[in-house]
Protein backbone atom coordinates (compact mmCIF):
# COMPACT_ATOMS: atom_id res chain seq x y z
CA UNK A 1 0.00 0.00 0.00
CA UNK A 2 1.16 3.77 -0.16
CA UNK A 3 2.57 5.77 -2.62
CA UNK A 4 5.17 4.03 -4.71
CA UNK A 5 8.39 6.03 -5.60
CA UNK A 6 9.98 5.73 -8.54
CA UNK A 7 13.20 5.42 -10.01
CA UNK A 8 13.81 4.77 -13.96
CA UNK A 9 16.69 2.39 -13.83
CA UNK A 10 14.01 -0.19 -13.54
CA UNK A 11 14.91 -1.97 -16.70
CA UNK A 12 18.29 -2.52 -16.57
CA UNK A 13 17.81 -4.31 -12.87
CA UNK A 14 15.16 -6.20 -14.45
CA UNK A 15 17.39 -7.47 -17.33
CA UNK A 16 20.56 -8.66 -15.21
CA UNK A 17 18.79 -10.32 -12.98
CA UNK A 18 16.75 -11.94 -15.85
CA UNK A 19 19.91 -13.39 -17.32
CA UNK A 20 21.49 -15.04 -14.09
CA UNK A 21 19.69 -17.40 -11.31
CA UNK A 22 16.75 -18.91 -13.31
CA UNK A 23 17.25 -23.00 -12.53
CA UNK A 24 17.74 -22.60 -8.68
CA UNK A 25 14.85 -21.74 -7.35
CA UNK A 26 13.58 -23.72 -4.23
CA UNK A 27 10.21 -23.99 -1.76
CA UNK A 28 12.26 -22.79 1.27
CA UNK A 29 12.36 -24.70 4.71
CA UNK A 30 10.51 -21.41 6.28
CA UNK A 31 8.08 -20.71 3.48
CA UNK A 32 4.82 -18.79 4.38
CA UNK A 33 1.55 -20.77 3.98
CA UNK A 34 -1.83 -19.75 4.52
CA UNK A 35 -4.68 -21.99 6.06
CA UNK A 36 -7.48 -23.22 4.13
CA UNK A 37 -10.78 -21.78 4.98
CA UNK A 38 -12.54 -25.02 5.73
CA UNK A 39 -12.08 -28.53 5.00
CA UNK A 40 -13.48 -29.21 1.82
CA UNK A 41 -10.99 -26.83 0.50
CA UNK A 42 -8.70 -28.67 -2.15
CA UNK A 43 -5.49 -27.32 -0.86
CA UNK A 44 -4.09 -28.78 2.35
CA UNK A 45 -1.82 -25.69 2.48
CA UNK A 46 -2.44 -21.83 0.98
CA UNK A 47 1.43 -20.96 -1.02
CA UNK A 48 1.76 -17.82 -2.81
CA UNK A 49 3.70 -18.07 -6.53
CA UNK A 50 6.20 -15.41 -4.28
CA UNK A 51 7.28 -18.72 -2.31
CA UNK A 52 8.36 -21.02 -5.46
CA UNK A 53 10.97 -17.78 -7.22
CA UNK A 54 14.22 -17.29 -6.76
CA UNK A 55 16.17 -14.89 -4.07
CA UNK A 56 16.92 -12.60 -6.74
CA UNK A 57 13.28 -12.77 -8.56
CA UNK A 58 11.78 -12.07 -4.74
CA UNK A 59 13.66 -9.23 -4.00
CA UNK A 60 13.20 -7.37 -7.07
CA UNK A 61 9.05 -7.69 -6.49
CA UNK A 62 9.91 -6.41 -2.45
CA UNK A 63 11.16 -3.40 -3.64
CA UNK A 64 8.75 -1.09 -4.84
CA UNK A 65 11.50 1.18 -6.00
CA UNK A 66 13.05 -1.39 -8.44
CA UNK A 67 9.72 -3.80 -9.03
CA UNK A 68 8.49 -2.56 -12.92
CA UNK A 69 5.26 -3.07 -12.19
CA UNK A 70 5.27 -0.03 -10.43
CA UNK A 71 5.89 2.26 -13.91
CA UNK A 72 2.95 1.25 -15.01
CA UNK A 73 1.04 2.35 -11.42
CA UNK A 74 2.48 5.18 -11.56
CA UNK A 75 1.18 5.90 -14.79
CA UNK A 76 -2.13 4.91 -14.30
CA UNK A 77 -2.23 7.50 -11.21
CA UNK A 78 -2.29 9.93 -13.39
CA UNK A 79 -4.71 8.73 -15.77
CA UNK A 80 -7.10 8.70 -12.54
CA UNK A 81 -7.12 12.42 -12.64
CA UNK A 82 -7.25 12.43 -16.44
CA UNK A 83 -11.29 13.36 -18.14
CA UNK A 84 -11.72 11.14 -21.02
CA UNK A 85 -14.47 10.62 -23.48
CA UNK A 86 -17.69 12.53 -24.11
CA UNK A 87 -19.07 12.63 -20.70
CA UNK A 88 -15.94 14.93 -19.76
CA UNK A 89 -15.61 12.51 -17.23
CA UNK A 90 -12.19 10.80 -15.16
CA UNK A 91 -11.96 8.05 -12.93
CA UNK A 92 -11.69 10.50 -10.21
CA UNK A 93 -15.10 12.44 -10.93
CA UNK A 94 -16.76 9.26 -9.39
CA UNK A 95 -14.70 7.45 -7.25
CA UNK A 96 -12.52 10.58 -5.90
CA UNK A 97 -9.26 9.11 -3.72
CA UNK A 98 -8.80 5.58 -4.67
CA UNK A 99 -7.16 4.85 -1.29
CA UNK A 100 -10.37 5.23 -0.20
CA UNK A 101 -13.00 4.49 -2.42
CA UNK A 102 -11.11 1.22 -4.02
CA UNK A 103 -10.55 -0.25 -0.49
CA UNK A 104 -11.66 -4.35 -0.34
CA UNK A 105 -11.99 -3.77 -4.47
CA UNK A 106 -8.69 -5.82 -5.68
CA UNK A 107 -8.82 -8.30 -2.61
CA UNK A 108 -12.58 -9.54 -3.51
CA UNK A 109 -12.88 -9.27 -7.18
CA UNK A 110 -13.96 -11.00 -9.68
CA UNK A 111 -17.61 -10.73 -8.07
CA UNK A 112 -21.12 -10.46 -9.03
CA UNK A 113 -22.49 -7.15 -8.97
CA UNK A 114 -25.77 -5.21 -9.35
CA UNK A 115 -25.61 -2.77 -12.35
CA UNK A 116 -29.29 -0.74 -12.04
CA UNK A 117 -30.87 -4.16 -10.86
CA UNK A 118 -29.08 -6.31 -13.00
CA UNK A 119 -26.75 -8.92 -11.44
CA UNK A 120 -23.48 -9.13 -13.86
CA UNK A 121 -20.32 -11.29 -12.90
CA UNK A 122 -16.90 -8.83 -13.26
CA UNK A 123 -13.43 -8.83 -13.06
CA UNK A 124 -11.46 -5.88 -11.92
CA UNK A 125 -10.82 -5.57 -15.86
CA UNK A 126 -14.25 -5.51 -17.27
CA UNK A 127 -15.45 -3.35 -14.48
CA UNK A 128 -13.20 -0.82 -15.39
CA UNK A 129 -14.45 -0.86 -19.60
CA UNK A 130 -17.94 -0.55 -18.19
CA UNK A 131 -17.14 2.27 -16.23
CA UNK A 132 -15.17 3.74 -19.53
CA UNK A 133 -17.93 3.15 -22.17
CA UNK A 134 -21.10 3.41 -20.22
CA UNK A 135 -20.26 6.30 -17.18
CA UNK A 136 -17.34 8.11 -19.19
CA UNK A 137 -18.52 7.24 -22.97
CA UNK A 138 -14.85 6.62 -23.83
CA UNK A 139 -13.36 4.09 -25.71
CA UNK A 140 -12.83 0.39 -24.02
CA UNK A 141 -9.45 -0.27 -23.18
CA UNK A 142 -7.97 -3.57 -24.66
CA UNK A 143 -7.03 -6.30 -22.36
CA UNK A 144 -2.91 -6.24 -21.97
CA UNK A 145 -2.18 -3.14 -23.22
CA UNK A 146 -0.89 -0.55 -20.59
CA UNK A 147 -3.55 1.77 -19.92
CA UNK A 148 -5.28 -1.20 -18.65
CA UNK A 149 -2.57 -3.21 -16.95
CA UNK A 150 -1.68 -0.35 -14.92
CA UNK A 151 -5.10 0.92 -14.18
CA UNK A 152 -5.99 -2.87 -13.33
CA UNK A 153 -2.29 -3.10 -10.70
CA UNK A 154 -3.64 0.47 -9.17
CA UNK A 155 -7.02 -0.89 -8.00
CA UNK A 156 -5.55 -4.39 -6.55
CA UNK A 157 -2.56 -2.39 -5.11
CA UNK A 158 -4.91 -0.22 -3.06
CA UNK A 159 -5.82 -3.46 -1.35
CA UNK A 160 -1.82 -5.23 -1.01
CA UNK A 161 -1.37 -7.01 1.71
CA UNK A 162 -5.37 -7.64 2.64
CA UNK A 163 -6.22 -11.79 2.38
CA UNK A 164 -8.02 -12.43 -0.81
CA UNK A 165 -11.35 -12.77 0.08
CA UNK A 166 -13.85 -13.97 -2.85
CA UNK A 167 -17.57 -15.16 -2.63
CA UNK A 168 -18.67 -18.20 -4.06
CA UNK A 169 -21.80 -18.55 -2.69
CA UNK A 170 -25.61 -17.26 -3.37
CA UNK A 171 -25.54 -15.50 -7.19
CA UNK A 172 -21.29 -16.47 -7.66
CA UNK A 173 -21.83 -20.24 -6.90
CA UNK A 174 -22.78 -20.96 -10.63
CA UNK A 175 -19.58 -19.11 -11.89
CA UNK A 176 -17.79 -21.14 -9.13
CA UNK A 177 -18.99 -24.41 -10.49
CA UNK A 178 -17.95 -23.47 -13.99
CA UNK A 179 -14.69 -22.37 -12.98
CA UNK A 180 -13.89 -25.71 -11.04
CA UNK A 181 -15.08 -27.70 -13.75
CA UNK A 182 -12.65 -26.13 -16.02
CA UNK A 183 -9.70 -25.96 -13.69
CA UNK A 184 -10.17 -29.85 -13.65
CA UNK A 185 -10.87 -30.33 -17.79
CA UNK A 186 -8.49 -31.62 -19.55
CA UNK A 187 -7.45 -29.87 -22.83
CA UNK A 188 -5.02 -29.81 -26.00
CA UNK A 189 -2.99 -32.18 -27.68
CA UNK A 190 -0.82 -32.84 -24.26
CA UNK A 191 -4.51 -33.50 -22.33
CA UNK A 192 -3.82 -31.75 -19.17
CA UNK A 193 -5.80 -30.07 -17.30
CA UNK A 194 -4.53 -26.57 -14.79
CA UNK A 195 -5.34 -29.61 -11.76
CA UNK A 196 -2.44 -31.63 -12.80
CA UNK A 197 0.50 -29.27 -12.44
CA UNK A 198 -1.13 -26.78 -9.96
CA UNK A 199 -3.13 -29.23 -7.52
CA UNK A 200 -0.77 -32.69 -8.14
CA UNK A 201 2.51 -31.60 -8.52
CA UNK A 202 3.01 -28.19 -7.06
CA UNK A 203 6.86 -27.89 -5.80
CA UNK A 204 8.17 -30.39 -8.13
CA UNK A 205 9.93 -29.27 -10.99
CA UNK A 206 8.51 -29.85 -15.07
CA UNK A 207 11.89 -29.76 -17.12
CA UNK A 208 13.42 -26.30 -15.75
CA UNK A 209 10.08 -25.17 -14.41
CA UNK A 210 9.49 -25.20 -10.53
CA UNK A 211 5.55 -25.72 -10.43
CA UNK A 212 3.58 -23.05 -8.49
CA UNK A 213 0.52 -23.59 -7.28
CA UNK A 214 -0.67 -21.22 -9.91
CA UNK A 215 -2.27 -18.90 -7.49
CA UNK A 216 -3.55 -15.61 -8.57
CA UNK A 217 -3.00 -13.11 -6.00
CA UNK A 218 -0.17 -11.42 -7.79
CA UNK A 219 -1.30 -10.62 -10.60
CA UNK A 220 -1.11 -8.10 -12.90
CA UNK A 221 2.60 -9.28 -12.79
CA UNK A 222 5.74 -8.56 -14.40
CA UNK A 223 7.35 -11.34 -15.64
CA UNK A 224 11.07 -11.60 -16.93
CA UNK A 225 9.82 -14.19 -19.56
CA UNK A 226 7.75 -11.76 -21.04
CA UNK A 227 9.68 -8.48 -20.68
CA UNK A 228 6.69 -6.79 -19.35
CA UNK A 229 3.56 -6.58 -17.31
CA UNK A 230 0.64 -8.96 -18.25
CA UNK A 231 -2.53 -10.25 -16.98
CA UNK A 232 -4.18 -13.09 -15.13
CA UNK A 233 -5.40 -13.80 -18.27
CA UNK A 234 -2.61 -13.68 -20.49
CA UNK A 235 -0.83 -16.28 -18.08
CA UNK A 236 -4.20 -18.55 -18.52
CA UNK A 237 -3.64 -18.73 -21.96
CA UNK A 238 -0.22 -19.13 -22.03
CA UNK A 239 -0.25 -22.22 -19.80
CA UNK A 240 -3.35 -23.33 -22.16
CA UNK A 241 -1.11 -23.19 -24.92
CA UNK A 242 2.13 -24.61 -23.75
CA UNK A 243 -0.44 -27.83 -23.11
CA UNK A 244 -1.03 -26.85 -27.13
CA UNK A 245 -4.69 -26.08 -26.62
CA UNK A 246 -6.79 -23.38 -27.95
CA UNK A 247 -6.76 -20.58 -24.86
CA UNK A 248 -10.42 -18.82 -24.20
CA UNK A 249 -10.61 -15.68 -24.54
CA UNK A 250 -9.45 -13.10 -22.17
CA UNK A 251 -11.58 -11.04 -19.94
CA UNK A 252 -14.23 -14.04 -21.78
CA UNK A 253 -16.71 -15.99 -19.30
CA UNK A 254 -14.19 -19.25 -18.90
CA UNK A 255 -11.46 -17.15 -18.27
CA UNK A 256 -13.81 -15.16 -15.72
CA UNK A 257 -14.77 -18.31 -13.92
CA UNK A 258 -11.83 -19.97 -13.88
CA UNK A 259 -10.70 -16.26 -12.06
CA UNK A 260 -12.79 -17.09 -9.34
CA UNK A 261 -12.00 -20.50 -8.45
CA UNK A 262 -8.08 -19.27 -8.25
CA UNK A 263 -9.57 -16.74 -5.88
CA UNK A 264 -11.38 -19.31 -3.95
CA UNK A 265 -7.90 -21.60 -3.89
CA UNK A 266 -6.29 -18.89 -3.20
CA UNK A 267 -8.61 -17.56 -0.33
CA UNK A 268 -6.38 -15.63 2.63
CA UNK A 269 -3.18 -15.06 0.85
CA UNK A 270 -2.15 -11.37 0.77
CA UNK A 271 -2.68 -9.54 -2.66
CA UNK A 272 0.75 -8.53 -3.93
CA UNK A 273 0.04 -6.54 -7.42
CA UNK A 274 1.94 -6.24 -8.79
CA UNK A 275 4.20 -9.38 -8.55
CA UNK A 276 7.58 -10.41 -10.15
CA UNK A 277 7.71 -13.68 -11.89
CA UNK A 278 10.49 -15.79 -14.18
CA UNK B 1 -7.16 -27.36 -61.59
CA UNK B 2 -8.90 -28.29 -58.38
CA UNK B 3 -7.96 -31.95 -58.21
CA UNK B 4 -4.92 -31.41 -59.07
CA UNK B 5 -4.20 -29.13 -55.95
CA UNK B 6 -6.30 -31.14 -53.62
CA UNK B 7 -3.86 -34.57 -53.50
CA UNK B 8 -1.15 -31.86 -52.56
CA UNK B 9 -2.91 -30.41 -49.68
CA UNK B 10 -3.55 -33.58 -48.32
CA UNK B 11 -0.89 -34.67 -48.48
CA UNK B 12 0.74 -31.95 -46.61
CA UNK B 13 -1.75 -32.51 -43.61
CA UNK B 14 -1.02 -36.15 -43.49
CA UNK B 15 1.90 -35.63 -41.27
CA UNK B 16 1.11 -37.05 -38.26
CA UNK B 17 -1.51 -39.74 -39.50
CA UNK B 18 -0.43 -43.57 -39.85
CA UNK B 19 1.28 -43.98 -43.17
CA UNK B 20 0.79 -47.44 -45.01
CA UNK B 21 1.60 -50.51 -42.93
CA UNK B 22 1.50 -48.60 -39.83
CA UNK B 23 -1.02 -49.20 -37.12
CA UNK B 24 -3.49 -46.20 -37.27
CA UNK B 25 -4.15 -44.56 -33.76
CA UNK B 26 -7.66 -45.69 -33.62
CA UNK B 27 -6.46 -49.25 -34.75
CA UNK B 28 -4.51 -49.73 -31.69
CA UNK B 29 -5.65 -52.37 -28.81
CA UNK B 30 -4.04 -52.52 -25.82
CA UNK B 31 -4.27 -55.93 -24.17
CA UNK B 32 -3.23 -56.74 -20.36
CA UNK B 33 -1.37 -52.97 -20.31
CA UNK B 34 1.02 -54.14 -23.65
CA UNK B 35 0.97 -54.12 -27.40
CA UNK B 36 2.84 -56.58 -28.89
CA UNK B 37 3.88 -55.73 -32.11
CA UNK B 38 5.63 -52.95 -33.74
CA UNK B 39 3.24 -49.77 -34.81
CA UNK B 40 5.18 -49.53 -37.97
CA UNK B 41 5.71 -53.88 -38.23
CA UNK B 42 9.39 -52.80 -37.51
CA UNK B 43 11.98 -52.80 -34.97
CA UNK B 44 12.26 -49.05 -34.31
CA UNK B 45 16.42 -47.19 -33.83
CA UNK B 46 17.78 -46.47 -30.85
CA UNK B 47 19.65 -43.75 -31.92
CA UNK B 48 16.57 -41.68 -33.96
CA UNK B 49 14.80 -42.45 -30.31
CA UNK B 50 17.03 -41.05 -28.06
CA UNK B 51 16.65 -37.67 -30.36
CA UNK B 52 12.82 -38.31 -29.81
CA UNK B 53 12.70 -38.89 -26.43
CA UNK B 54 14.85 -35.50 -25.61
CA UNK B 55 13.30 -33.28 -28.67
CA UNK B 56 11.07 -30.16 -26.53
CA UNK B 57 9.06 -30.22 -29.98
CA UNK B 58 9.09 -34.18 -30.16
CA UNK B 59 8.55 -36.57 -26.78
CA UNK B 60 10.11 -34.02 -24.62
CA UNK B 61 9.96 -36.71 -22.19
CA UNK B 62 12.72 -35.08 -19.63
CA UNK B 63 10.38 -32.34 -19.29
CA UNK B 64 8.62 -35.34 -16.48
CA UNK B 65 11.44 -37.87 -15.94
CA UNK B 66 15.12 -38.40 -15.61
CA UNK B 67 17.73 -40.73 -17.19
CA UNK B 68 21.04 -40.09 -15.50
CA UNK B 69 22.93 -41.05 -18.23
CA UNK B 70 22.02 -37.81 -20.01
CA UNK B 71 22.54 -35.76 -17.19
CA UNK B 72 25.72 -34.59 -18.92
CA UNK B 73 24.40 -33.64 -22.21
CA UNK B 74 20.56 -32.43 -21.38
CA UNK B 75 20.20 -30.12 -18.60
CA UNK B 76 16.95 -29.68 -16.19
CA UNK B 77 15.49 -33.22 -15.97
CA UNK B 78 12.10 -32.70 -14.48
CA UNK B 79 10.77 -34.98 -11.41
CA UNK B 80 6.97 -35.49 -12.08
CA UNK B 81 7.15 -39.03 -13.43
CA UNK B 82 9.69 -41.76 -12.09
CA UNK B 83 13.15 -41.67 -13.30
CA UNK B 84 14.31 -44.28 -16.29
CA UNK B 85 17.32 -45.52 -15.44
CA UNK B 86 16.83 -49.15 -15.93
CA UNK B 87 13.72 -49.12 -17.28
CA UNK B 88 14.31 -52.05 -19.47
CA UNK B 89 14.69 -54.39 -16.51
CA UNK B 90 11.56 -53.62 -15.36
CA UNK B 91 9.19 -53.69 -18.53
CA UNK B 92 9.11 -55.55 -21.64
CA UNK B 93 8.88 -53.56 -25.29
CA UNK B 94 5.58 -54.48 -25.61
CA UNK B 95 4.67 -53.00 -22.14
CA UNK B 96 6.93 -49.58 -22.42
CA UNK B 97 4.94 -49.23 -26.56
CA UNK B 98 1.89 -49.49 -24.10
CA UNK B 99 2.73 -47.04 -21.82
CA UNK B 100 3.82 -44.20 -24.39
CA UNK B 101 0.79 -44.63 -26.77
CA UNK B 102 -1.59 -44.41 -23.94
CA UNK B 103 -0.90 -44.67 -20.50
CA UNK B 104 -4.13 -43.22 -19.25
CA UNK B 105 -5.76 -46.69 -20.54
CA UNK B 106 -3.76 -48.49 -17.05
CA UNK B 107 -3.78 -44.98 -15.07
CA UNK B 108 -6.98 -43.08 -16.17
CA UNK B 109 -5.17 -40.20 -13.78
CA UNK B 110 -2.12 -39.74 -15.39
CA UNK B 111 -0.41 -36.55 -16.21
CA UNK B 112 1.19 -38.21 -19.28
CA UNK B 113 0.17 -37.76 -22.29
CA UNK B 114 -1.29 -40.24 -24.42
CA UNK B 115 1.32 -40.00 -27.04
CA UNK B 116 -0.38 -41.92 -30.06
CA UNK B 117 -3.92 -41.26 -30.02
CA UNK B 118 -5.88 -38.38 -31.50
CA UNK B 119 -9.23 -38.54 -29.87
CA UNK B 120 -11.33 -37.71 -27.16
CA UNK B 121 -9.29 -34.51 -26.82
CA UNK B 122 -10.71 -31.17 -26.53
CA UNK B 123 -9.72 -28.10 -27.69
CA UNK B 124 -6.65 -28.65 -29.48
CA UNK B 125 -5.87 -26.46 -32.86
CA UNK B 126 -5.58 -27.32 -36.11
CA UNK B 127 -1.77 -27.15 -35.89
CA UNK B 128 -2.16 -29.88 -33.46
CA UNK B 129 -4.47 -31.98 -34.98
CA UNK B 130 -3.07 -35.97 -34.50
CA UNK B 131 -0.55 -37.46 -32.70
CA UNK B 132 1.87 -35.94 -30.70
CA UNK B 133 4.50 -38.91 -32.03
CA UNK B 134 4.37 -40.92 -35.43
CA UNK B 135 4.30 -44.21 -34.91
CA UNK B 136 7.87 -44.38 -36.44
CA UNK B 137 8.99 -42.08 -33.26
CA UNK B 138 6.99 -44.30 -30.81
CA UNK B 139 8.91 -47.26 -32.15
CA UNK B 140 12.34 -45.21 -31.83
CA UNK B 141 11.49 -44.50 -28.33
CA UNK B 142 10.90 -48.20 -27.43
CA UNK B 143 14.16 -48.68 -29.04
CA UNK B 144 15.73 -46.01 -26.68
CA UNK B 145 14.21 -47.10 -23.81
CA UNK B 146 15.17 -50.49 -24.64
CA UNK B 147 18.96 -49.98 -23.95
CA UNK B 148 17.86 -48.26 -20.57
CA UNK B 149 19.47 -51.53 -18.45
CA UNK B 150 21.31 -51.57 -14.71
CA UNK B 151 24.20 -53.44 -14.33
C1 LIG C 1 2.01 -28.48 -18.10
C2 LIG C 1 1.89 -27.85 -16.83
C3 LIG C 1 0.88 -26.74 -16.63
C4 LIG C 1 -0.46 -26.74 -16.85
C5 LIG C 1 -1.32 -27.87 -17.39
C6 LIG C 1 -0.95 -25.44 -16.43
N1 LIG C 1 0.07 -24.67 -15.98
FE1 LIG C 1 -0.08 -22.86 -15.07
N2 LIG C 1 1.95 -22.77 -14.89
C7 LIG C 1 2.83 -23.76 -15.29
C8 LIG C 1 4.18 -23.33 -15.04
C9 LIG C 1 5.45 -24.14 -15.33
C10 LIG C 1 4.08 -22.04 -14.49
C11 LIG C 1 5.23 -21.13 -14.03
C12 LIG C 1 5.72 -21.59 -12.69
C13 LIG C 1 4.63 -21.58 -11.67
O1 LIG C 1 4.30 -20.53 -11.09
O2 LIG C 1 4.02 -22.66 -11.47
C14 LIG C 1 2.66 -21.73 -14.38
C15 LIG C 1 2.15 -20.55 -13.83
C16 LIG C 1 0.80 -20.30 -13.64
C17 LIG C 1 0.29 -19.14 -12.95
C18 LIG C 1 1.11 -18.00 -12.35
C19 LIG C 1 1.37 -18.21 -10.89
C20 LIG C 1 2.17 -17.09 -10.29
O3 LIG C 1 2.35 -17.10 -9.07
O4 LIG C 1 2.64 -16.21 -11.00
C21 LIG C 1 -1.08 -19.24 -12.97
C22 LIG C 1 -2.06 -18.25 -12.39
C23 LIG C 1 -1.40 -20.48 -13.66
N3 LIG C 1 -0.24 -21.09 -14.05
C24 LIG C 1 -2.68 -20.94 -13.90
C25 LIG C 1 -2.98 -22.07 -14.69
C26 LIG C 1 -4.31 -22.42 -15.11
C27 LIG C 1 -5.57 -21.67 -14.74
C28 LIG C 1 -4.20 -23.54 -15.89
C29 LIG C 1 -5.24 -24.25 -16.70
C30 LIG C 1 -5.93 -23.48 -17.68
C31 LIG C 1 -2.80 -23.90 -15.90
N4 LIG C 1 -2.09 -22.96 -15.18
C32 LIG C 1 -2.28 -25.03 -16.51
C33 LIG C 1 2.50 -25.01 -15.80
C34 LIG C 1 1.21 -25.42 -16.11
C1 LIG D 1 3.86 -34.54 -18.06
C2 LIG D 1 4.58 -35.62 -17.47
C3 LIG D 1 5.12 -36.77 -18.28
C4 LIG D 1 5.66 -36.79 -19.56
C5 LIG D 1 5.83 -35.61 -20.51
C6 LIG D 1 6.08 -38.13 -19.81
N1 LIG D 1 5.79 -38.91 -18.72
FE1 LIG D 1 6.21 -40.92 -18.53
N2 LIG D 1 5.32 -40.94 -16.68
C7 LIG D 1 4.78 -39.84 -16.04
C8 LIG D 1 4.20 -40.29 -14.77
C9 LIG D 1 3.51 -39.40 -13.75
C10 LIG D 1 4.41 -41.69 -14.68
C11 LIG D 1 3.97 -42.64 -13.54
C12 LIG D 1 2.98 -43.69 -14.01
C13 LIG D 1 1.75 -43.08 -14.66
O1 LIG D 1 1.20 -42.13 -14.09
O2 LIG D 1 1.36 -43.55 -15.74
C14 LIG D 1 5.11 -42.07 -15.90
C15 LIG D 1 5.53 -43.35 -16.20
C16 LIG D 1 6.31 -43.71 -17.28
C17 LIG D 1 6.89 -45.02 -17.49
C18 LIG D 1 6.79 -46.18 -16.50
C19 LIG D 1 7.95 -46.02 -15.55
C20 LIG D 1 7.90 -46.88 -14.31
O3 LIG D 1 8.98 -47.04 -13.69
O4 LIG D 1 6.84 -47.37 -13.94
C21 LIG D 1 7.57 -44.97 -18.66
C22 LIG D 1 8.34 -46.09 -19.31
C23 LIG D 1 7.42 -43.64 -19.19
N3 LIG D 1 6.66 -42.88 -18.33
C24 LIG D 1 7.99 -43.20 -20.38
C25 LIG D 1 7.80 -41.92 -20.92
C26 LIG D 1 8.27 -41.52 -22.21
C27 LIG D 1 9.06 -42.40 -23.15
C28 LIG D 1 7.87 -40.24 -22.42
C29 LIG D 1 7.99 -39.37 -23.64
C30 LIG D 1 7.67 -39.92 -24.91
C31 LIG D 1 7.19 -39.82 -21.20
N4 LIG D 1 7.17 -40.87 -20.32
C32 LIG D 1 6.68 -38.56 -20.99
C33 LIG D 1 4.79 -38.54 -16.49
C34 LIG D 1 5.21 -38.13 -17.77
Amino acid sequence: MGIPHLKKTVAAAALALACGGYAAAELRDDYVAVEPPNEDHPLTEIISGYEFRTDETRALQADDFENPGYLLLEEAMETWEEVDGAAGKSCASCHDDYEESMAGVGSTYPKVVDRDGEKVFTNIENQINHCRTEHMQADAWKYDKPDMLGMTILVRNVDRGEPVNVAIDGDAAPYFEKGEALYNQRVGQLDMACSNCHQDYYGMYIRADHLSQGQSNGFPTYRFKWSGVGSLHRRFSGCMKNIRAEPFSKGGEEFLALELYLGYRGQGLPVETPSVRN
Amino acid sequence: MLHRIIPILAAATLATTAQAGEVAPGDVKIVDGAIAASLTGEPGDAERGKAAFVGRKAGNCLACHVVTELLDEQQFHGEIGPPLDGVADIYSAAELRAQIVDSKVANPATIMPAFYRETGLNRVPDAFKGTILSAQQVEDIVAYLGTLKGE
